[in-house]
């Protein structure tokens, strides 16, 4: 292995190393699997794969000319088809390099988890293809092709940005006002017998009523738009994370109380060090669902009455009967709200490394 | 692990392992267990004339009946009794975690009413905090009174006497069930108390640790001079550890035999004479039929 990773770094070397492998078949079982091993990683397979469907799909693309179906050309077909097969060449630059990458074990995991998908993606992208520019089996304006979005994102992309930016500032309010009020809330009932009894029915009358109902009251009381926009969040994140803040809190095995009380422990202490911190996997979840009903209402609210954001920017596109402006929207809406997401779990990962089975790092 | 259990109570915090094993070989076994040296450290638990039920959809449920108990500073008493008979709820009383019907425990004379770091309680169950490090949870109780900045080199010491020091830094899902309860054991001990009240500390652990931990106990015991109290509903680890055994009935539990063990430590499994009173103490639980 360490001669393997002192060779590999030189491809040249590589290549002259490779004919050699099978001069060497007196060597004793063990020993010819340790030389064997590094040579099944010296290439990545599946990249070759992936290279060759990235470089089909772009030339195709390329040179097999759009139908022209009443109106201009697609723009950026040309471009989008050298960017495919430039994409190809990376990917067998990787698979060439592969070997070469065991400093980099990251990267190289990867790389392998991702092979597959990495081959699917040009196939969909094909069809996709196929089916809109180059044969117009789907109708026209409202079905295009991808290298239509690389037109939004390249002519409209300060009108785009400024959406993502006043979504994300609307988003954040929200989703912050209603996380906080919603774990005290949570940490209240849990703890304290007085304020269950007074909140719990509240809580459990309006709670499941949905927040995009409230809509057309909250602009009428709110003093602005925005600011109904960002309770309509806040209170769509407030339910969850309440709610299992508050079973989390409940549900605290009371042997820990005996244990921390009997050390000497206030209630402050009680609920800081043991409560809490015992509840923080429930909470996780409440945020899980809170973050959810949040990208409904936000939508929902930029849609209906708020005039900025990727709502709006949906509504608008619609308007205009601009399609491929609407499917740009929506990419970046996956983006941005699968982000959210991973960057949750990555925060819970870290916070609740304790827990058995998920120490990662 | 090298038995300590004949160390004298005047060379209690010996700081090395090697010293103490030499010790042990060096001195004879003291014949008279808790001796004068580390008395004044252990409290005295006066329990009179309780009596304790439950609040139950039936009615009232009675646990304890005018049970009078005292545990004499540094006195190692068992409580021996069917399961389900109120021994754990006696130590609920006399830990502060919940008030007696009637009657009173006093310590060193002051009544009982809420728990206090000088009587801790360590649980069947080790109930380690599994979102804190091994060290951090033997640190709870300092952390809890805001001690921890003066008391953190106890909390080292803690962890070295039961032989967990590597592990300040694992969590608790990572340890096995002895080691978990030792953090326990260490958890209690930081706190220097002047009563350990152990409620069946070792009945859940395996057959041979469970033999381990009993003469680590004695050696923690020993050195610490603390009182202890012990809830067990094995006779032989009962008369194992204890200076005085009390037997008591089914529920209501009532004090039913007391028995005082007049041997030295370390003891020997073996001994006649243990043998003998287990034999009486089956006999008072009912289960002499087996003998």
């Amino acid at each position: 292995m360490s001669q393997a990773l002192n060779v590999l770094p030189l491809p040249a070397a590589d290549l002259d190393d490779a004919p050699r492998e099978p001069t060497a078949p007196e060597a004793s079982a063990p020993v010819q699997a340790a030389a064997t091993e590094p040579a099944s990683d010296r290439f990545w397979r599946t990249g070759f794969l992936a290279a060759a469907a990235w470089a089909i799909e772009g030339l195709l693309v390329r040179f097999w000319p759009n139908q022209v179906a009443g109106f201009t050309d697609w723009a950026f077909t040309d471009e989008f088809g050298l960017a495919n097969v430039a994409v190809g060449g990376v990917i067998l630059a990787l698979a060439l390099s592969y070997g070469g990458l065991a400093r980099l074990p990251q990267l190289r995991e990867g790389l392998r988890l991702s092979g597959r998908w990495l081959v699917a993606l040009p196939v969909l992208l094909l069809v996709w293809q196929v089916l809109t520019a180059k044969l117009t089996l789907l109708p026209g304006p409202f079905f295009a092709p991808p290298q239509s979005l690389v037109e939004v994102f390249a002519e409209d992309w300060s009108r785009l940005g400024l959406s993502v930016a006043h979504s994300a500032r609307l988003l954040l309010n929200g989703l912050l006002l209603g996380a906080l009020v919603g774990f005290i809330t949570g940490v209240a009932i849990g703890w304290s017998r007085e304020v269950n009894y007074w909140v719990h029915p509240v809580l459990r009358f309006l709670g499941p009523v949905p927040s995009s109902a409230l809509l057309p009251i909250a602009f009428f009381l709110a003093p602005s738009s925005y600011a109904a926009a960002v309770f309509l969040v806040a209170l769509a994140t407030f339910f969850p994370v309440a709610v299992l803040t508050w079973s989390g809190v409940a549900s605290v095995n009371k042997s820990y109380y005996d244990v921390a009380r009997t050390l000497g422990a206030s209630n402050w202490f009680l609920v800081w060090r043991v409560a809490i911190p015992a509840a923080l996997p429930q909470v996780f979840v409440g945020l899980f669902m809170g973050l959810g009903a949040s990208f409904t209402v936000l939508v929902t609210a930029e849609m209906m009455g708020v005039k900025a954001g990727l709502g709006w920017y949906l509504q608008w596109a619609q308007g205009w009967a601009a399609y491929s402006n609407m499917f740009a929207a929506l990419l970046v809406m996956a983006v941005l709200c699968s982000g959210l997401i991973t960057l949750l779990f990555t925060l819970r990962d870290r916070v609740l490394s304790w827990q058995k089975g998920t120490v990662k790092w | 692990m090298v038995s300590l259990a004949s160390l004298r109570p005047t060379l209690r915090r010996v700081p090395q392992p090697a010293a103490e094993a030499a010790a042990s070989q060096a001195f004879q076994p003291v014949p008279q267990p808790a001796p004068q040296a580390v008395r004044g450290v252990g409290s005295r638990i006066d329990i009179r004339d309780v009596s304790h039920a439950f609040e139950t959809p039936g009615g009232l449920l009675p646990v304890l009946d005018h049970v009078n108990l005292t545990v004499e500073p540094g006195e190692f008493v068992a409580l021996l009794g069917p399961s389900g008979c109120g021994k754990s709820t006696l130590l609920r009383l006399v830990a502060g975690l919940e008030p007696a019907r009637s009657g009173d425990i006093t310590q060193d004379g002051a009544p009982i009413t809420r728990p206090d770091p000088s009587r801790i309680v360590v649980f069947q169950d080790p109930t380690l905090f599994p979102w804190r490090r091994v060290r951090d949870n033997v640190a709870l109780g300092p952390q809890a009174r805001g001690l921890l900045a003066q008391q953190g080199e106890r909390v080292d010491e803690a962890l070295r006497l039961v032989g967990l020091s590597e592990f300040a830094r694992s969590y608790p899902h990572q340890l096995s069930g002895g080691m978990a309860q030792r953090v326990a054991l260490a958890r209690a001990l930081v706190n220097d108390p002047e009563l350990l009240v152990l409620d069946e500390p070792l009945g859940k652990l395996d057959s041979l640790t469970r033999l381990q931990m009993q003469s680590e106990l004695i050696n923690l015991w020993q050195r610490k001079g603390f009182s202890a109290l012990l809830v067990t509903h094995d006779v032989e680890e009962a008369l194992f550890l204890a200076q005085r055994v009390v037997v008591f009935s089914d529920r209501p539990a009532r004090i039913k035999a007391e028995f005082v063990v007049d041997r030295p430590y370390p003891r020997h499994r073996g001994d006649p004479y243990l043998a003998d009173l287990r034999h009486q103490a089956l006999h008072h639980l009912g289960l002499d039929a087996t003998w």
